[in-house]
């Protein structure tokens, strides 16, 4: 523990750090052109250590995976310039291979080493996500990929920027490789611009408060969410618990793939072993491994919600990840799908975790992002893609039911207003509603997933589903039951079909007045169903959450006596 | 008939500003606020100035009734009717969640799910009628909505924005057979695309209609009772004020009007002192909020969420608020860092040395330990005196204790971590923004925000601190000086190459027409009337508008209406300023027209309000002991108001008045200027010394 900054410096520059890295935030948000990042936030900036690449501080409004991820990043570029031996002041490397980086390949990452009297002192790094970065399918979300060459074009670290001087070499290959290249100079731009940022506000602290007592007082931030998640592990029992789930198929075969979990706890140390999850598979629900790792963080972060966003919260926390695992997927393995894995390792985290402490964790959200493309031409030949993922149930807690309609655990993005989309493309809402009888039974039960109906108001149309948990419902914890599952139809003339894959498919034509149907999944309940209250139960009807047949046969008559 | 009187109404305390327009006196009041009626402690504060209320002219309220009654969920029960499928939008938000981290909490809505009922009819995106609204349904469900007890109802359509005809036609025919004048729809309160925005605003202003429309007759009626005949207003977020129909038919513009007040009002300290650039802080029990007004300009954000999950979509004075008050519990978390809020104490049961229950140390405890707040004279009056010992043994047992500090090593602590979190709001509003702090003067205002003004000053660089002469009154002066402001929303939805001129034209016209009919029936004075017109507007694909001001006249009262070579000359200029440069092959698209009526108020001379004569000496009532940095210092105490206009004041010295303590620092001089405001400056005499 570092002992050489006073308490109050050190609480002083713990806040003045972590407003750089929010004005990083805030910067390329405010500058973005691609409302992926202005808007869903889908981004992150922060200060990384000067020889691991740890996450020194992060901003607070990034999105929660990159929290973890992000280290990797700049310990991939810590490492090329190891190799190639050269790293000066005003170089900036740029690259979106998520073998090295993690995540997909939409998310461009730019790593910069921050110098302060010739001496390297730490790194600076922003990730943004892209609107398009090349591949089979505008957007690079293609369930059908079977490696990353028919995601996107794969950048691994270059220099941007070599001594300040920007590399146009390296900008023209880039914009050749998207098919928006405005979007992508736009949010280039943003991003370099919240690295100058980050560079003067440091040069100012640094300036101020002097590189030793800045640089002790990151060490002391770093021991000390250590000691903060050493403290909280140890107020929980020793032990093992397994928990197992899985998802419903790779988008190519329809086998379900197992993901599992065995989570111990010993005095103050933690390890999640991922022993027994399905090998990776040819269709794009693998991640890699520093995916893997970061998602192990937003699972133990939502656990500990006060902990700080720094690395040294992982330092007690040990991750196995199995070689030849879906979680450990190697180059050229296609990761596009890594948004459905990550949600189902952190459900697994959830379940077993709550076997430890059930009064810390809350029953398993939706669990699917339900990326829904429709795309067609119109009448006058323009072509339109329509493209957003849909919210579901949250589950319950201790606390309460689980939130109606949430967005999931890895992002904050909110979802498009159904008139912008329909002033945007050629479809009409026939419904946008809570889906009743979706949420799990408990004493606190899951919160409402949705029914988003959509009909098409062209002549024909084409929709795309990537999906999940439409063969494994949300788990519920500490007794709590499942949610209901997602389900998925489209309107043909003969009725309405469902698809092979459960939630996953490419190409489903639809004409004019069809429509598509998602119903997505509830949230899981949290403790056992015999202890909801009746007169809840009786409420739950009432609004009709839940149908008077459902909640006898899962809670029993009692509510029957609460009804007004 | 001379007299004007500003009326704001906070949390714990109700306060008067009485301006007589002939003499260019002013006198305050402040009173103890009632609940739950606001109205008593209202009459209470107007009546400690005025016996006759025939000889005021204007009584202007800036009201938390409809704040309160939001985030107390104490609003009126309502039901609302809406287009077949689309009963959960009010529930189902915009797909967010509470808290980033925890995935923690529920949403309970202010219409529950069987309040909510459905309709055949729908409007599509361009305006065409799909399927016309079936108003046997509408009257089923009005029956169904009054049998259940409702006392409003909101009609929510989809699309509604783009053709309100099926909205307009479900009214009428609601109207017909609803009990009372509560039943709005969507298209009347905000005619703009997104609908859970509009819903939401709709719905919230349902919700507070029957409440906030008979606490202002209340008043209106005692205010007749007593003689008054004069123009009775309230103020807006926007800062603006309204007559009182207008607040009974769009309650929702209140959801801000106190703190929208408080930054009018220290703008124009601002400017009649010399600074046209200004932060304000407005230091309270549980928050500090702080605002940016620049050239004279305050701010104004699009919408706020007063809850999880309740948007209020409507121009209000943006206010950026970090939970660090006076009553804000200092604490060190397991890894041994100290941190301040968010919890709080509040007013009650209030910082420890108020001997109301509390045992963690707050920001006020600090304050008062090293003496910068005198334990035996407590503003506000509530209280006789402090407990100093109580608050030293909190802090000593949370603090102190913790980190190895000494009782006022601590008591520095926790106010070092409190100011620099302060500062940091500070930062947040101007250098987030492009704006350099150093070029602003920084404004406290309310009870504590003045005993921050020397750190603030330090940790941000700003040069300069206005400590107006009434601190703790600042939004009720703020009711007094506030210009009468409508604003209107149409959203447009058109490329501009094709943009209808003509029916864009004849909007704004309406516009400028119903903001007029406004202004004219207010029967009040206005130095001068104008209306600004501004487009929303974006290249086609982003979902970020720019502010697109137009340069358009209205001559006689006709307005005349822009080209589109004009418009899209207008957005480039807007764009350019924003992002920098433009895309040089985008299609820019017209999202919205916003319409600002505003009818300029005359503004009075703060010079009336200057101390008259006076002396330095006779103000010093004494000295006392004063921690700062790492020593106490012997540091004179001065009654504030007795101080005559130039006097100088070095730091360290304390200036006390009734309702606010100002810290002079060491290295610090204070001036009073020709309006009797206090101006902070580093002082070039002492600067060689420290």
């Amino acid at each position: 523990m570092s002992s050489d900054i006073d308490p109050i410096t050190l609480a002083v520059l713990a806040g003045r750090m972590e407003q750089i890295a929010d004005e990083m935030d805030a910067t390329l948000f405010r500058a973005a052109f691609n409302p992926i990042i202005a808007e869903a936030h889908d981004a992150s900036h922060g200060l990384y250590h000067a020889v691991s690449g740890d996450t020194l501080v992060q901003g607070k409004s990034g999105l929660p995976i990159f929290v973890g991820v992000m280290s990797f990043a700049v310990k991939a570029v810590i490492d090329k310039a190891a190799g190639t031996g050269a790293l000066s002041d005003g170089d900036i490397y740029i690259f979106n291979d998520a073998h090295m980086g993690g995540t997909h390949l939409s998310d461009m990452r730019l790593v910069r080493p921050y110098f302060h009297d010739g001496e390297l002192f730490c790194y600076l790094a922003s990730v943004g996500h892209w609107h398009d970065v090349g591949g089979a399918v505008p957007g690079n979300y293609n369930p059908s990929a079977t490696d990353v060459f028919q995601e996107a074009f794969v950048l691994p670290p270059v220099k941007l920027a070599r001594g300040g001087e920007m590399q146009q070499d390296i900008i023209d290959i880039l914009l050749r490789n998207t098919r928006l290249p405005q979007s992508a100079m736009g949010d280039l731009n943003g991003q370099l611009g919240a690295l100058d940022l980050g560079v003067r506000r440091l040069d100012e602290l640094l300036g101020e408060y002097g590189a030793d007592t800045v640089r002790a007082a990151l060490d002391a931030l770093q021991d000390r969410a250590d000691a903060l998640m050493r403290a909280e592990l140890s107020g929980l029992p020793d032990g093992r618990w397994q928990a197992t789930d899985f998802l419903d198929n790779d988008g190519i075969t329809d086998t379900a793939l197992p993901i599992c979990v065995t989570l111990e706890i010993e005095g103050d140390r933690l390890v999640l072993d991922f022993e027994g999850t399905a090998p990776v598979t040819a269709g794009p629900v693998n991640i890699a491994l520093p995916t893997a790792v970061a998602t192990a963080y937003v699972a133990v972060k939502h656990i500990f919600p006060d902990l700080p966003a720094n690395s040294g919260v992982m330092r007690p926390i040990e991750v196995r990840v199995p070689e030849g695992s879906l979680l450990a997927a190697q180059f050229p393995a296609p990761v596009g799908g890594y948004t459905e894995t990550i949600l189902r390792m952190i459900d697994v985290i959830f379940s077993a975790a709550s076997l430890a402490a059930p009064e810390r964790v809350v029953a398993n959200a939706y669990g699917t992002i339900n990326a829904l493309s429709i795309a067609g031409k119109r009448g006058n030949g323009a072509p339109w893609v329509m493209f957003s993922f849909y919210g579901g149930g949250h589950g319950g807690s201790i606390e309460s039911d689980g939130l109606n309609h949430g967005n999931a655990p890895i992002s904050t993005a909110t979802i498009p207003p159904m008139e912008i989309l329909e002033a945007a493309y050629p479809v009409m809402f026939r419904q946008w509603a809570l889906r009743p009888d979706s949420a799990g039974a408990g004493a606190h039960r899951g919160g409402l997933g949705a029914i988003y109906e959509i009909e098409v108001l062209e002549e024909t149309a084409e929709a795309f589903l990537f999906g999940e948990r439409g063969r494994f419902a949300p788990q519920g914890v500490s007794g709590g039951a499942p949610g209901a599952m997602n389900v998925f139809h489209y309107e043909q003339e003969d009725g309405w079909k469902a698809p092979p894959l459960a939630s996953k498919m490419v190409g489903i034509k639809l004409r004019k007045g069809q429509a598509v149907r998602l119903e997505t999944p509830g949230g899981g309940g949290y403790g056992d169903a015999a202890n909801r209250a009746p007169d809840a139960v009786a409420r739950d009807v009432a609004l009709g959450y839940l149908s008077a047949e459902a909640a006898t046969e899962t809670y029993g008559p009692a509510w029957q006596e609460h009804t007004s | 008939m001379s007299r004007m009187i500003g009326v704001d109404v906070g949390g714990t305390f109700t306060d008067v500003f009485v301006l007589d327009e002939v003499t260019g006196t002013a006198e305050v009041a402040k009173v103890p606020t009632t609940r739950p009626d606001q109205s008593a402690g209202f009459l209470d504060g107007i009546s400690k100035h005025t016996d006759d209320l025939s000889t005021v002219n204007v009584v202007v309220h800036g009201t938390t009734a409809g704040t309160n009654a939001l985030l107390e969920r104490k609003g009126a029960r309502i039901g609302i009717i809406t287009t077949h499928g689309l009963r959960d939008v009010l529930e189902m938000r915009r797909r967010d969640r509470p808290r980033t981290w925890g995935l923690r909490g529920d949403f309970v809505p202010v219409v529950p799910r069987d309040r909510r009922l459905e309709v055949p009819e729908r409007t599509l995106a361009d305006g065409t009628i799909r399927t016309p609204v079936d108003l046997d349904a509408v009257r089923a469900a009005t029956r169904t909505l009054i049998d259940a007890g409702c006392e409003a109802v909101a009609v929510l359509f989809a699309n509604a924005y783009a053709n309100s005809e099926n909205e307009a036609r479900a009214v009428e025919a609601v109207r017909e057979i609803w009990p009372n004048s509560h039943v709005s729809c969507s298209s009347e309160i905000l005619p703009e695309i997104r609908e859970f925005e509009r819903f939401s605003t709709t719905a919230l202003n349902a919700y507070l209609q029957p409440e906030v429309s008979g606490y202002i007759h209340r008043l209106g009626h005692a205010l007749s009772e007593g003689g008054f005949g004069g123009e009775f207003m309230i103020v807006q977020s926007n800062g603006g004020v309204m007559g009182t129909d207008t607040a009974c038919r769009l309650p929702v513009r209140t959801a801000l009007s106190g703190p929208a007040a408080g930054v009018i009002a220290a703008g124009h300290i601002a400017r009649m002192a010399g600074f046209e650039n200004v932060i304000t802080g407005d230091m309270g029990g549980t928050s500090f909020d702080v605002a940016l007004i620049a050239e004279g300009q305050s701010q104004l954000a699009p919408q706020t969420a007063i809850d999880f999950g309740m948007v209020v979509r409507t121009p209000m004075i943006e206010i950026t608020t970090i939970g660090a008050g006076g009553g804000s519990i200092a604490w060190v978390d397991k890894g041994g860092l100290l941190n301040i809020g968010p919890e709080s104490a509040g007013s009650t049961p209030g910082p420890v040395a108020y001997g109301q229950g509390n045992t963690r140390p707050t920001v006020t405890d600090a304050n008062i330990v090293l003496r910068r707040i005198d334990p035996d004279n407590p503003i506000g009056g509530k209280l006789a005196r402090l407990d100093v010992d109580a608050a030293a043994r909190a802090i000593d047992a949370h603090v102190g204790a913790k980190l190895g500090l000494s009782t006022t090593q601590a008591a520095e602590a926790i106010l070092t971590v409190a100011n620099s979190r302060m500062a940091g709001a500070i930062r947040l509003v101007s250098i987030e923004r492009g704006y350099d702090p150093k070029r602003f003067a920084f404004m406290p205002f309310g009870g504590g925000g003045a005993l921050h003004t020397g750190a603030m000053l330090k940790e941000v660089g700003i040069g300069r601190a206005v400590v107006p002469r009434y601190p703790g009154v600042t939004s009720a002066m703020g009711c007094v000086i506030a210009d009468m402001r409508q604003d209107f929303v149409q959203t447009i939805n058109s490329l501009t190459a094709t943009l209808d001129t003509a029916m864009l034209c004849d909007v704004m016209q309406r516009h400028a027409d119903d903001g007029r009919a406004l202004l004219d029936a207010a029967n009040s004075r206005f130095d001068a009337r104008d209306v600004i017109f501004e487009l929303d507007m974006a290249y086609v694909g982003q979902t970020h508008t720019v502010s697109v001001p137009l340069p358009v006249s209205v001559r006689d009262g006709t307005v005349v209406a822009p080209d589109i070579a004009e418009v899209e000359a207008a957005f480039d200029e807007a764009y350019k300023a924003t992002y920098g440069r433009l895309l040089d092959t985008g299609t820019r698209r017209v999202m919205n027209l916003r319409t600002a009526v505003i009818g300029r108020r005359p503004k009075f001379d703060l010079t009336t309000l200057a101390p008259k004569g006076g002396h330095v000496d006779d103000a010093v009532t004494g000295k006392r002991q004063v921690h700062f940095g790492d020593a106490w210092h012997e540091t004179t105490i001065y009654q504030r108001l007795a101080l005559p206009v130039g006097a100088e004041i070095r730091g360290p010295a304390i200036l006390v008045q009734p309702d606010t303590t100002v810290l002079i620092d060491p290295g610090l001089v204070g001036r009073v200027d020709a309006c009797g405001n206090t101006i902070i400056t580093p002082d070039a005499a002492q600067a060689s010394e420290v």
